[in-house]
Order: C-alpha cells, then structure tokens, then sequence
C-alpha cells in the first residue's frame, strides 16, 4: 500500500487542536499571525503558540461582505470573515493579533478587527534598501517583542531568541527541502499535495512534529510513493505559479492546472519559497530578524526587486515550462506588478506567461479552465 | 477522408466537416439549448466524418461522451483564422458570450491571448440585450448604429447599469441611433484595448458573430487604423480550426 501522508496529516491536525487547549489550559499564550513579515520566532521565544490566520476559504467572505466592500481581496474578506463568523478555532485560540501595515484593504481591515481581538499592527516600511527603513523595522520589531512580553509574562532575552531563530531555521529548512524535491522530473510531489503538506504544517504548536514529518515525506517521496504509475515521465508540463498566497481552499488554479494536465512544480508566494529564506544566527538575534524578514519579496513594497531575482532563480532549478501569475481579485500591488513580471520573464527565458486575476468563487472555473488550457496548448 | 470540427459554445454549437485538402464540405448550426450534448449529438449525427476534434465551453462534456480529442477555443481561432486569411497575426473574436484577442507566430501558433472575464460586457450577448432595450432587431442593429452622425456617451459596461444609462436617455428623448452608435463605440474601445495588449501592429482577422455587424467592423477599421479582414461565415472559425486541428494530428 502506498504511504498515506494526507491521513496521517489529519490525524495530525486533529491532535494539535487538541495540543493548543491543552497548552492554553495550562497557560500558554497564542498569537495570531496575517503575514510572512512579522517573524514568528518572537512568539516562539516567550513559549507562546504562533498561529498563521490568513483566510483561504470562500465560507466566510459573504458575512465579511455585510461590513467590507464586495471589491476587496478575498483573503482579507475571508481573513475577516472568519474573526466575525468566529468559525475559525485558529482565532478562537488566538489570545493577541499581529498584523503589519502591508496593502491598504489590510490595514485597514486590521482596524476592524481590533473589535473582535486585541490587534497590534506593526509599521511595516514600503521600502527594503534604505537604512531607515532597516531602523524603523528593527524598533517596530521592538515594540513587537514587548508586546508579547506583556501578553505571556516572558522576559525575551538573547538565548531565547536565538533558540527561536534556530528552530524556525530547522523549519524553513524542511519546507525548503520538501519543496526542492520537485525539482527533480517527474515532480514526485502534486503541487496540491505539496500545498497541503505546507499549508497544514504551519499550524503545528509543535514545530518539532511539523519538521519530522516533512522529513518523512521528504524520505518518502525519495523512494518514490507519491508517482503515480500511469504518468509517462516527462509527458506533464512542468508549471511555476507565482503571486498571491494560496492555500486550502483557495487552491482552485493548482486544481484547474492539475486536472488539464500539467504539474504546479513550485510556488513563488508566501505560502511557498517565499518562506525558504534562514535567518542568521550568529549576529545580534533582533537585528537579523529586522533584515531577514525585511527583505521578503511581496509585491507591498517598492521597489520589489527581489521577487524578480527569486523568479529567476526558481524557473532556473526547477527546470520549468511555464509561469502562472496568480492575482486575487482587487489586489492593486500583485496586479500592477503583474506587467512588470510579464516582461521580465518574456525577455530573460522567450517564456510566455499566463496572469490570472480572479477570487476565491468557483464561478469562473469554466473561464479559468480555458484559459490555463489555451496557456498550456501554447507552450 | 473527412474531418470534423465542432465548437461547442454558451449560446451556439456550430459543426464544421473538411476534406484533405482543408475544403469545407458542409456547416451546421444550432442553438445550444439547455442541453447541450443532446444537442451536439443531434448535430454530430447528421454528418459522417472519419475524425471529429471539440472546442469551445462544452468540449469537455463532448469529449467524455464521445470520446473526442479536445482544443480550446483560443487555439481554434488562431488555427481557423490563419489557415483562412495566411500570415495573419492577430484575432479578435467576439462571440456570444466571450470576447478574446489573440496575437499570432508567423507559423500560427498563438502568442499571447487575452479574455473577458466573467461578465457580459462587451460580447454579443451584450448587443444582443441593448439592441433590445432601443427596440432594435440584432440584424439591423450595426446599420441603424451607422447611421447616426455622432454616438452618445455610454459610461457603463455593465450590461445591467448599461441598460439603465439606456432607459434614461431613451426618457429623455435622445435619438435611439444615437445611443445604439454610442454602445457600438464602447464595445468597441474594450475591444481595442484587449488588442493593444497582445499585438500593435499588423491587421485583424476579425471573427464571431458580431463580425457580422457592419457598425463594429466599421469602426474597428476606423479607430485601430489597422485593415481588419472579416471572413465569409465569421462564426464558423472556431469550428473550421478545430475541423483543421484533427486533419493535423493525423
Ligand atoms: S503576500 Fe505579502 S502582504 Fe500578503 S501575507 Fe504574503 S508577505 Fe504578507
Ligand atoms: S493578496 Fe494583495 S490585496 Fe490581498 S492581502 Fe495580500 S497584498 Fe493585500
């Protein structure tokens, strides 16, 4: 029988909802995090539970509807959606929120919030390569720590920190080698699966649990129990999917790729590579929290030149056919960037690109299909 | 040996049968209906053909009950178009329920292409539903829209608050030519900038029902400064490239 990852996850998953009570119940603190800037080693190094509460599912958004505009982004309606719902146990357990000022739609979504959670909203810079945009970023980091000081009765110091930053390198680490895996060909993982694995990991209390088992799948799919027999090596296009976050839920473009045919190989956002990044452990810990975590290529800032050298290097090693830039629906900073993507891998690999825009809705899965097809038939 | 294509669309299904040499043997079309594969096999099952190939918003639904080799739409158009008028290297076709532009290789292969999104605006359907409101007949529609002198301002692409910005205007006593030329112009400047963004230069095979309306291919000419070139039965070319398509693959 094949190694059934995605049951075993579950059972997983069910546990650590059971794990996050019982760590409250004896006094743990959560935090609910809504992006990849503020770093997570913050909570972990005051032994308090770090929470990822970005909306992917399409459930909450018409309740969000009732007090954000229809002509927002899903996953700040879904986001939002949840809070007021109170469906989600990830922000039910979460006991502060950490939002950062990233697009508009966002923070000021994060106002609202703050009526349903204590919200703290860190001032996150527009801009990476200015020193005071380093500075304003390290005292924000600051006043972050604080905060969580406050919030779980932990002094933070330098040790703590450091085991922080060590343990969420040894998580990086794993996510990086569990998705370098599909650069081999065939990809012995789905992008669906792959999207599973990560998307579900990053709820874990226990980081411990999460790591080990992606190293099991890691040595899994080294033996090869994820192919499938009936897929001819070499026969899929091999599919690059850049942009938004993605996760359960808002996956449909993975879907669509995957039942016409081809394979999503690697996933440029946040909830993918984005996240492949170390911090180093050797500097002073808060200062190398400031400029690792600054340096995220998301779209919010400007320039974004990173995202471009990342693009590159990934459609590079994993040795793909095509790109798909993934765009939710009134997303003004992926959108506008989207152009600039175009061109950039036009020019650098003669490569056509296909630029999605849509929501989380499964209304327009018979446009997508058409177009992802029409892109496939094309390369 | 004789080949067939059939493009299986929201609104039509049209059926294309070619021979060896790409002549067209015979054409039918029907509306879609609510049921679209009976509807197909209605079709299928007044021709005789050695290979059949899908396209269009059913060709999954066809390709499981006949067990058929499938094409998108967008590359049905760009074979169809080119083999129709060679060396074309841009399309744009703007049928019931879609609009799209497509930008060609010198070989045919497509470049680049762009589609409207979920809503009606700017397709037929949205002619079809304004034609309406002014009490237009769709046939005559493109004639009666050339013949106003100047178009009224239509800010809505919305078919819904379009056709209230209509009601209105109408209320007001404006001239029902006017107001039809002005909706031709907005469709058209949608169109024009889906074009712009898949090719500058060179000129347009113009494809699609609405290809029949002489309004739209008037004033694509006019605004684009590019010579657009309509072919015969412009709502055959999805169904012709697909028929073509399953010659190729031999
Ligand atoms: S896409 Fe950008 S703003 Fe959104 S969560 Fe990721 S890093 Fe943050
Ligand atoms: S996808 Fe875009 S609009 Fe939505 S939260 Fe992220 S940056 Fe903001």
């Amino acid at each position: 029988m094949k190694y059934d990852i995605m049951n075993k996850l579950q059972q997983i998953m069910e546990q650590n909802l059971i794990d996050i009570e019982q760590a409250k119940d004896r006094g743990q603190s959560a935090i609910g995090f809504y992006c990849l800037y503020s770093p997570m080693e913050l909570a972990v190094a005051a032994d308090a539970i770090p929470l990822p509460l970005c909306g992917t599912s399409n459930e909450p958004i018409a309740t969000a509807e009732e007090i954000l505009p229809r002509n927002l982004c899903p996953l700040i309606k879904s986001s939002f959606g949840f809070a007021v719902k109170d469906t989600c146990p990830f922000f039910r357990f979460s006991d502060i929120i950490i939002g950062d000022t990233t697009c508009d739609g966002k923070k000021k979504m994060f106002e609202l919030l703050s009526r349903y959670k204590p919200t703290h909203v860190l001032q996150l810079p527009q801009s990476q390569d200015t020193a005071m945009a380093l500075s304003l970023w390290r005292s924000e980091l600051e006043r972050f720590k604080k905060i969580v000081e406050t919030q779980t009765g932990v002094a933070i110091n330098n040790d703590r920190l450091r085991a922080a930053i060590r343990l969420m390198n040894l998580e990086r680490g794993a996510r990086k080698a569990l998705m370098d895996m599909n650069k081999a060909k065939p990809a012995p993982l789905s992008g669906s699966q792959l999207l599973e694995i990560l998307f579900k990991v990053g709820f874990l209390a226990d980081k411990e649990k999460g790591i080990s088992l992606m190293e099991e799948v890691v040595a899994e799919a080294k033996n090869g129990s994820f192919l499938s027999e009936d897929v001819v090596a070499g026969s899929r296009k091999r599919i690059l999917l850049t942009g938004v976050p993605v996760g359960l839920g808002s996956d449909k473009v993975v879907k669509i790729v995957e039942q016409s045919g081809a394979d999503v190989v690697a996933f440029e956002n946040c909830s993918g590579y984005k996240q492949a990044f170390f911090v180093d452990e050797k500097t002073n810990p808060l200062d190398a929290l400031a400029e690792q975590y600054l340096a995220t290529p998301c779209s919010v800032m400007s320039p974004n030149n990173g995202r471009f050298d990342l693009l590159k290097e990934m459609i590079q090693e994993f040795s793909v056919d095509g790109v798909i830039d993934l765009t939710w629906q009134a997303c003004h900073t992926y959108n506008v960037e989207a152009f600039r993507i175009e061109e950039f891998v036009q020019k650098t690999f003669g490569m056509p690109i296909l630029h999605l825009e849509t929501d989380y809705a499964e209304s327009d899965t018979e446009q997508l299909r058409v177009r992802i097809e029409a892109y496939l038939e094309m390369l | 040996m004789r080949y067939a294509g059939i493009d299986i669309g929201s609104r039509s299904i049209e059926l294309v049968v070619v021979n060896d040499a790409c002549k067209v043997l015979c054409r039918f079309q029907a509306d879609t209906g609510f049921d679209p594969m009976a509807k197909a096999k209605k079709i299928v099952n007044r021709v005789s053909y050695d290979r059949i190939m899908a396209t269009g918003y059913g060709r999954n639904l066809f390709e499981i009950s006949f067990d058929a080799p499938t094409v998108t739409e967008i590359k049905a158009h760009a074979r169809g178009a080119w083999t129709l008028f060679p060396g074309s290297q841009t399309v744009l076709d703007i049928g019931g329920q879609d609009s799209k532009a497509i930008a060609l290789f010198e070989n045919g292969n497509v470049k680049k292409f762009e589609m409207n999104d979920r809503c009606a605006a700017g397709t037929g359907k949205f002619l079809e539903i304004m034609a309406g409101t002014l009490g237009f007949k769709i046939e005559d529609f493109g004639k009666e829209a050339l013949m106003a002198e100047k178009g009224l301002n239509i800010s809505s692409m919305c078919t819904v608050f379009a056709e209230s910005e209509v009601t209105s205007l109408i209320a007001k006593g404006q001239s029902r030519q006017e107001i039809a030329r002005g909706l031709h112009d907005s469709v058209i400047r949608r169109a024009i900038s889906m074009i712009n963004r898949v090719s500058s230069e060179g000129d347009i095979v113009f494809t699609g029902g609405v290809a029949k309306n002489l309004c739209m291919t008037t004033l694509l000419s006019e605004k684009l400064g590019r010579k657009v070139r309509i072919p015969d039965e412009p709502q055959f070319v999805g169904s012709f490239g697909a028929a073509l398509l399953a010659l190729e693959i031999g």
